[in-house]
């Protein structure tokens, strides 16, 4: 089996240019606890947002997912795609220290965000989370009011300001707010499917995250409901950096601006099923003229 | 199922051509009707034998309303039904106020306990640590109460209270019969406290740590309160048992039998009503006499009680019930 993290290292998208103040060596951190995301730049798209290099995750030491390595980039949409079982949903998790909370799971490699190592020991996950928002498969909203649960997150980050405004700004964002601003007491479970997934990415933007990570965000709703989300997508994509995980290639083709096409590696036999990064390039690209045959299989409909 | 063909019948029986859809009696059948009657017994016979339980209560309720006033029995203070001619007095009130004062006690101890041991046990223990208490729990639960009591009696109170309080706590007293019930029912709320936390979706807690929310947040704010309808039966569930506890109280927290007026010192002995009725029931109050009857009347108020009680529980349950698909 050839390395398959070389097609990311032959990738025209990978800028060697190191994030601010970032040393190759994981042992010498001089990071703050903290996670401030420095300013944003003028040059978007040539900067990355997370530098992955040789990452590696296993669930109760066992291999899921390795040698990850590639920068994904400001202020873009990437979409990570593949087989199911192939290690989207987990590498996803590491971007923003999910895996915590996972009993068993580790990873390894570095995370190079903002110039810091996420997975640096003095780096605390709950701080990462607030800067690295999630939004899931299922629509999870709280069982609580509309208005209640975008409140939840800029309250509990502490956020100052009129609330009613936070509020009212997150559902404008999310686009939600036409549709909802008469029943904001309303439980948000009485809610369409596709309403409560704009009332997750809502809330996950009430914190005023830099990165929103989507695990297949579309997956349980219907086509109209999907439009919107995408079109939602492209809209803050101008604000936010977007990883997002799909099973739908048209998706992946119409709003992202790299794609990262994993496959599961068998060499080490079936029960060693491993997860690894094929390629990783802009999707034009992926999708019309792919270098590694695999991916080629994948996009065109022969494999998985 | 009734509708299997039975194997030694042809396979096209009924209508000739299609398959036999038409019932057939075969030992399985057969065997399943007796289940499902057997079932409709078991039910009835638990419904059965409930109502004649309460109209047995009411028909020596009624009798002893027939001698004493029901003004006199709800709101008299002064509880003496064993005592003879002018000294017998039928004021339930300090009898009422003991139970809810040892309840009251013991909720104390067992509601902070049980609900922090149901947030360590549901949101911060590892499965490990979970897997050995969880059981644990449920043995205490089921542990015979005389054992609590005959505790409290030889050991709270001699060891534990009288050195620190002072010599003057009685033998048996109200804060011993309180502690020991509160500890008697902090594993039934834990238990079920933590059943309703573990049962609130992990989608819930995912949305809220992936926005920054620390573990103490996801479980005050998220899993608490979306778990508050089977907290609320946990409590609801604690607080019957507390009041419908008897041994414990009767060993350590007073007979109830004779309480002239309303006692609020927690180092005195008081009593509840389900005492009252053990200890009297045991007694040599003559059936039909008024002594006797008075068992029957303190029942059934207790019975009306943990009915409110039970009622008030089904309806908050149902008002924060939460359906997640
Ligand atoms: N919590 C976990 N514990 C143990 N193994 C896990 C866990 N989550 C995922 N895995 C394993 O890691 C591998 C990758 O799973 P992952 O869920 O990341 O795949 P995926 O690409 O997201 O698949 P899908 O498209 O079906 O969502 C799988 O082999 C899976 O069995
Ligand atoms: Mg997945």
């Amino acid at each position: 089996m050839p390395d398959t993290t070389r097609t990311a290292e032959s990738d025209p998208t990978k800028t060697m240019d190191e994030p601010t103040g970032s040393t190759s060596s994981s042992s010498a951190h001089e990071v703050s606890p903290h996670l401030e995301p420095k300013p944003a730049s003028e040059t978007p798209s040539t900067e990355t947002i997370f530098d992955c290099r040789n990452v590696d995750v296993l669930y109760s030491g066992k291999l899921a997912v390795a040698e990850v390595t590639a920068p994904l980039m400001k202020r873009e949409i990437t979409a990570l795609i593949g087989p199911s079982g192939c290690g989207k949903s987990t590498f996803l998790r590491c971007l923003n220290r999910m895996n915590d909370l996972i009993p068993g799971a580790e990873v390894r490699g570095e995370i190079i965000y903002h110039g810091q190592d996420l997975y640096a020991k003095d780096v605390d996950p709950v701080q990462v989370r607030k800067h690295i928002g999630m939004v899931f498969q299922k629509p999870n909203p709280f069982p609580k009011s509309i208005y209640e649960n975008i409140a939840f997150g800029p309250r509990i980050v502490g956020m100052k300001g009129d609330m009613d405004e936070i509020v009212e700004n997150a559902l404008k964002r999310a686009s939600l707010w036409d549709d909802v601003k008469d029943r904001l007491k309303d439980n948000a479970f009485g809610m369409s499917g596709g309403q409560q997934q704009r009332l997750c990415i809502a809330r996950a933007l009430a914190v005023e995250p830099d990165v929103l990570l989507m695990d297949e965000p579309c997956s349980a709703l219907d086509p109209i409901s999907t439009n919107r989300i995408e079109d939602l997508m492209l809209e803050i994509k101008e604000q936010y950096s977007i990883v997002i995980v799909t099973h739908n290639m048209q998706q992946a083709a119409r709003v992202s601006d790299k794609t990262a096409f994993f496959t599961v590696d068998l060499s080490a036999g079936e029960s060693n099923r491993v997860g690894r990064l094929v390629e990783h390039d802009v999707t034009e690209k992926i999708f019309t003229q792919p270098e590694d045959k695999r991916t080629e299989e994948y996009v065109t409909g022969k494999f998985g | 199922m009734a509708g299997t063909p039975s194997t030694t019948q042809p396979a096209m029986g009924g209508g000739g051509s299609g398959p036999n859809l038409l019932r057939t009696r075969t030992p399985r059948s057969v065997g399943e009707n007796a289940i499902r009657v057997s079932l409709f017994v078991a039910a009835a016979i638990s419904v059965i034998t409930t109502t004649l339980i309460v109209l047995s209560l009411l028909r020596e309720t009624v009798a002893f309303f027939g001698d004493v006033g029901a003004t006199e029995f709800l709101f008299g203070t002064k509880w003496t039904p064993q005592l003879a001619g002018e000294q017998q007095s039928f004021g339930m009130v300090p009898v009422l106020v003991g139970t809810l004062y040892i309840t009251g006690i013991a909720m104390l101890v067992a509601v902070p306990l049980g609900l922090l041991a149901a947030i360590y046990l549901s949101e911060y223990a590892p499965p490990r640590v979970r897997k050995i208490i969880k059981p644990i729990l449920e043995v205490l639960a089921g542990v015979p109460t005389i054992v609590f009591g005959f505790f409290a009696l030889t050991f709270i109170t001699p060891e534990l209270l009288r050195p620190l309080l002072g010599p003057e706590v009685q033998q048996s007293n109200q804060l011993a019969a309180g502690l020991l019930v509160g500890l008697l029912v902090l594993p039934t709320i834990a238990s079920v406290a933590e059943d309703a936390m573990t049962a609130v979706p992990y989608s819930l807690r995912e949305g809220a740590f992936g926005m920054g929310a620390s573990r103490l947040i996801v479980s005050l704010r998220v899993v608490f309160p979306a778990a508050l309808s089977g907290i609320i039966a946990a409590l609801v569930l604690g607080a019957s048992r507390a009041i419908g506890e008897t041994l414990v109280i009767l060993l350590a927290g007073g007979s109830g039998q004779l309480l002239p007026q309303i006692v609020t010192d927690p180092t005195q002995a008081s009593g509840s009503m389900a005492a009252f009725i053990a200890s009297t029931a045991t007694g040599d109050a003559p059936t039909g006499s008024i002594e006797f009857e008075t068992i029957f009347a303190v029942g059934f108020t207790l019975f009306v009680i943990c009915l409110v009680l039970n009622l008030l529980s089904i309806r908050l349950v149902g008002k924060y019930r939460q359906v997640y698909e």
